[in-house]
């Protein structure tokens, strides 16, 4: 049995804007383990970014628990919340979130400056296959490009989790695949628990499990026996 | 360096504009207080030492003619530590090549050559000898302004026997800090001087010998210096005493006081306007990039930076704006600091300037700097910090326009979509809004305040010159003389028409309050030196009782109809009661009037004159000069043009600086307010300019959008800042007001007119500068950038 690296109890979620309560989730009860790369699967509003946001400390739970391995989220406050990602998580988003002023290199360096036990920046960026575009600004980069330096950035402290949002929503086929490959390469070298949230059914074909979401609830989980590498993917 | 500063500093000089702009205003700030609060230090810190080394007296008395037995008395007063007496007359020199009369005060030196109060300096030269009677010292300014040296010889007359003196020195003495010449209102150091001579050769030819007229005496620290000057009146009253004083009322301390006081009431009213501004606009600008930094904020968040870490980087941010500021206000106040001291060491007579720059002025106004910064930044870089990741990281909900009452008005006005977008854009942030106009009001304040000196000043003149003192010249006489004496005077070279004045010194008394002056009395009908009304009427003043100037009857809390006592100084100290009868509007001393023949009833003697006013034929002045040069009795002379001329230069380049310096601070404040108004403008609504431009609006009409709200506010401004600028001017003549004189507030429509123009002028060229960027707009490149 692998070890269990998230275990989420009856969460649920409720945005109240006043006039209506939104349920973003209703009820969340999973698990997520150690070094598997899992593919969260669901139409816009089904509550993925929502669960992904508060296993990554974003985010309160409105009710239900949430632990990481001993370690229970849902008891934290806003402290220790930046502690624990600061400590444990790597994030990913759709629109990469690059500081605009800051090289490949430097917006690396962002994390590697507060982590415990940090990866050098060049190294993190070889890793995504950037080496040689470190020096450059985010505009100077393709979509593609800032992306991986997203996940450079996101892997340099070497995160026990990478949360990853949509990280190949904004892209084309081609370049998604590399920031796919670059995924795979980080979960296999690095056994790093990766979850990664789309809306694009191909890419569950690489994951060892993928979750369907359906309003706010887990509709169904599916194993994987057979992943398929990045490069056979295409959408 | 960590990657999180090197945004910092690439932010920073991103906003290299918006920040000089709100630097500039922040610097002026900076400056202007190291400038007041280093002058007041350095005017105190000056004085003091140089009381302290030349052992400035601190009691001072005159008398007609007291014995030298009269000093061991002094020296008994309890709290007396040394006593210094000596003579001291008036003098009429004529120096070599120069047709004007010269008057000056003549001072004896004691016998031992050894002074023990009121040290005189040597600058040049040395003191005269205490045995040779043809020796004389006199001030430096003097010396300077009649280009006389050491060895030089001129002549003098004392007490009617004309010599010839040889300068030893050039001195300068802590009694004459400023030195002015009896009824002059500036110092006029090439017609006015000080002598100092061996009291021998002062006491034979004054018939002083075994006497003294004038004395100072040093208290202990610890002493009560009232109970001296009481003591002191006690023995003096029997010799024709003229009434002790103490520092306060010696007039070269009194003028550097108001000078002092000047500072200070400066260093309080400008400096926390331009602190305020600089907040304003500092938190202006940070919370338009906290805005467009929402995503980067939920980054940073998501990453693991603590709240803390983010509102401290966007408080850096600030904090490098006021380092910016504050440098600058640092480099320029420095500059600033030392060519005001040059201008007081040529204005007062120091022998040096103890000018440290304190490192106490430099912190306080970096800390103010700092904080009022620091201050603006917080709302928003704590609202940063409270910012949750989740929420940091989605795109903010776009501005909710609600309908009200205000749109349904504007409906009906049928304004074109522009002005709608502008008037709605102005309600959307009414503090921000707010806060502009009253930054652009401030400015037009500034320039009010600043401006009203000038118009102040021709009232000024005005009053004391063209209504006031109507005569050419006017002669002192000391001791006074008869008033049958007029007719010598009138019968002098070129004089057409002579009146008299005389000038008692008394204290006036109402209740506890009380108050040192000289009364002022002449004969009903006068037509050179008048007393005149608020209204510019000359009024006479009526035979039984007293005309006080309006600023001395708020100081006694008298009005007319009043009864108060006047104790009479010299020769009958009698104290006598008085009905207030008027009371006068005025700006230079604090005046007091009564009838010649009712005054000198009073005093039971025929009338004198201690003044003769003159109304000359011009071409004869030469031959008057001539006469008097040889007429012992005159004490002092002023030539009312000459002294109107010297008054309006001097006033006038101090007020052309000012409004300068003023006009400069005006256009940076406005220009720190508008352009980076305009520049958020622009930045919030990139977008929308674009889209409007892609919809077919000409560059023109989308400009009138920007422009048009900056202007707005900036006319909205305008009525706000002339209260404001009204109300500055008020507090300003308040805090300059002193018993030597009151600066009237004068408020102009054209000072109100220029004030507005230039604050609309430096609007417009603010905003026509950021326009210049609205026409660079990339229309694609915004449209496809991510709000």
């Amino acid at each position: 049995m692998p070890e269990i690296v998230f275990k989420t109890q009856g969460v649920t979620k409720v945005y109240d804007t006043g006039e209506l309560k939104v349920h973003a989730l209703a009820g969340i009860d999973l698990e997520l383990f150690a070094g598997e790369l899992s593919v969260l699967l669901g139409p816009s509003g089904s509550g993925k970014s929502t669960l992904l946001n508060i296993l990554g400390g974003l985010d309160h739970a409105t009710e239900g628990r949430v632990w990481f391995r001993d370690l229970e989220l849902t008891a934290l406050g806003d402290r220790g919340l930046t502690r624990y990602r600061r400590d444990h998580v790597g994030f990913v988003f759709q629109f990469y979130n690059l500081v605009p002023s800051l090289t490949a290199r430097e917006n690396v360096q962002l994390v590697t400056d507060i982590a415990r036990d940090p990866m050098a920046p060049e190294e993190a960026l070889d890793m995504v296959g950037l080496g040689h575009r470190m020096d450059h600004f985010p505009a100077e980069m393709s979509g593609g490009e800032q992306q991986r330096v997203a996940i450079a950035r996101a892997i340099a402290k070497r995160p026990e989790v990478l949360l990853c949002d949509e990280p190949t929503g904004a892209l084309d086929s081609k370049t998604g695949v590399q920031v796919l490959e670059a995924l795979k390469t980080i979960n296999d070298t690095l056994g790093t628990t990766t979850a990664v949230i789309t809306h694009n059914a191909m890419i569950r074909k690489m994951a060892h499990r993928v979750i369907y979401f359906q309003d706010g609830r887990v509709a169904r989980v599916e194993v994987n026996d057979a992943q398929i590498a990045p490069s056979e993917i295409s959408w | 360096m960590r990657a999180l500063d090197k945004k910092l500093l690439r932010d920073f000089r991103r906003l290299w504009a918006q920040a000089l702009a709100i630097a500039l205003v922040l610097g002026c700030g900076v400056a202007i207080l190291l400038t007041t609060y280093g002058m007041y230090g350095a005017l105190e810190d000056t004085r003091a030492a140089y009381y302290q080394r030349n052992r400035f007296a601190d009691v001072f008395a005159s008398a007609n003619r007291a014995p030298q037995s009269l000093v061991e008395a002094m020296r008994n007063i309890d709290g007396v530590r040394s006593v210094a007496a000596r003579v001291d007359e008036h003098v009429i020199l004529d120096l070599p090549g120069r047709v004007e009369t010269v008057t000056g005060r003549i001072l004896s030196l004691p016998v031992s050559g050894e002074m023990m109060l009121n040290l005189p300096i040597v600058r040049e030269g040395r003191l005269p000898s205490p045995t040779r009677t043809d020796e004389v010292a006199v001030n430096e300014p003097f010396a300077r302004a009649n280009g006389l040296r050491p060895g030089d010889t001129f002549f003098a007359n004392l007490n009617g026997q004309k010599r010839e003196l040889t300068l030893t020195g050039m001195l300068l003495s802590p009694e004459f800090i400023y030195t002015i010449g009896p009824g002059a209102l500036l110092p006029d150091n090439k017609s006015f001087g000080i002598l100092w001579m061996s009291e021998r050769a002062v006491s034979a030819a004054f018939d002083m010998q075994g006497a003294f007229n004038s004395v100072s005496l040093k208290l202990d620290p610890s002493a009560n210096e009232q109970d001296v000057i009481d003591r002191l009146d006690d023995l003096l009253k029997p010799y024709g005493g003229l009434g002790a004083y103490s520092r306060d009322l010696q007039i070269s301390h009194s003028f550097i006081d108001a000078e002092i006081e000047q500072q200070r009431t400066g260093a309080m009213i400008l400096p926390p306007i331009f602190y305020g501004i600089a907040a304003f606009l500092v938190s202006m600008v940070i919370g338009r990039i906290i805005a467009l930094d929402r995503a980067e904020i939920g980054l940073l968040k998501a990453i693991g930076y603590s709240n803390a870490e983010v509102c401290l980087h966007y408080l850096l941010l600030a904090g490098l704006i006021a380092v910016a500021g504050m440098l600058l206000g640092w480099g320029v106040g420095t500059w600033l600091s030392h060519a005001v001291a040059q201008m007081y060491a040529s204005f007062f007579d120091f022998p040096y300037l103890v000018y440290r720059m304190s490192y106490g002025s430099y912190a306080i106004s970096g800390i103010l700097a700092l904080v009022s910064v620091g201050l603006g930044a917080s709302k928003s870089a704590l609202g940063a910090a409270r910012l949750a990741p989740a929420v940091a990281m989605s795109p903010p909900a776009p501005p909710r326009f609600k309908r009200t009452i205000l749109d349904d008005l504007l409906a009906l006005m049928r304004l074109s979509q522009p002005m709608m977008m502008i008037l709605r854009s102005l309600m959307r942030w009414p503090m921000r809004s707010a806060f502009t106009t009253l930054g652009l009001a401030l400015a037009v304040a500034v320039l009010i305040a600043s401006s009203f000196f000038e118009d102040a000043l021709d009232a000024m003149i005005d009053k004391t010159f063209d209504q006031t003192n109507r005569q050419d010249a006017t002669l002192f006489f000391a001791p006074d003389i008869p008033e049958t004496a007029l007719a010598a005077v009138a019968d002098l070279p070129g004089v057409l028409v002579a009146e008299g004045q005389q000038f008692q010194a008394a204290i006036l008394r109402h209740g506890h309050l009380e108050k040192d002056v000289a009364i002022e009395a002449h004969r009903p009908g006068i037509d050179l030196s008048r007393v005149v009304d608020s209204a510019g009427r000359a009024i006479t003043v009526p035979r039984d009782g007293i005309v006080l100037s309006r600023r001395l009857a708020g100081q006694l809390s008298v009005g007319v109809g009043d009864v108060i006592e006047a104790e009479f100084k010299g020769g009958r100290a009698e104290t006598h009661r008085v009905r207030v009868v008027g009371i006068v509007t005025q700006y230079v001393g604090l005046g007091a009037y009564m009838d010649l023949e009712t005054l000198n009833a009073m005093l039971r003697q025929a009338p004198r004159i201690s003044a003769a006013n003159l109304l000359l034929d011009s071409r004869q002045i030469p031959a008057l000069h001539a006469v008097l040069k040889r007429t012992p009795e005159l004490g002092g002379l002023v030539m009312t043009n000459e002294m109107r001329q010297s008054f309006q230069d001097t006033i006038r380049y101090n007020v052309t600086i000012m409004t300068t310096i003023y006009l400069v601070i005006a256009v940076l404040i406005t220009f720190g307010v508008a352009y980076n108004g305009a520049r958020i403008q622009l930045s919030e609504r990139a977008r929308e300019l674009a889209s409007l431009r892609i919809l077919g609006f000409t560059r023109g009409e989308v400009s009138f959008i920007l422009i048009g709200e900056t202007m707005i506010l900036a006319v909205l401004a305008q009525p706000l800042g002339w209260l404001l600028g009204a109300g500055i001017a008020a507090a300003l003549v308040e805090g300059s007001s002193s018993d030597l004189y009151a600066i009237p507030l004068v408020l102009e429509p054209s000072g109100f007119a220029r004030a507005s123009l230039i604050v609309l002028a430096a609007s417009l060229v603010s905003s026509l500068i950021v326009r210049r960027r609205l026409d660079q707009l990339d229309l694609v490149q915004v449209m496809k950038t991510r709000e």
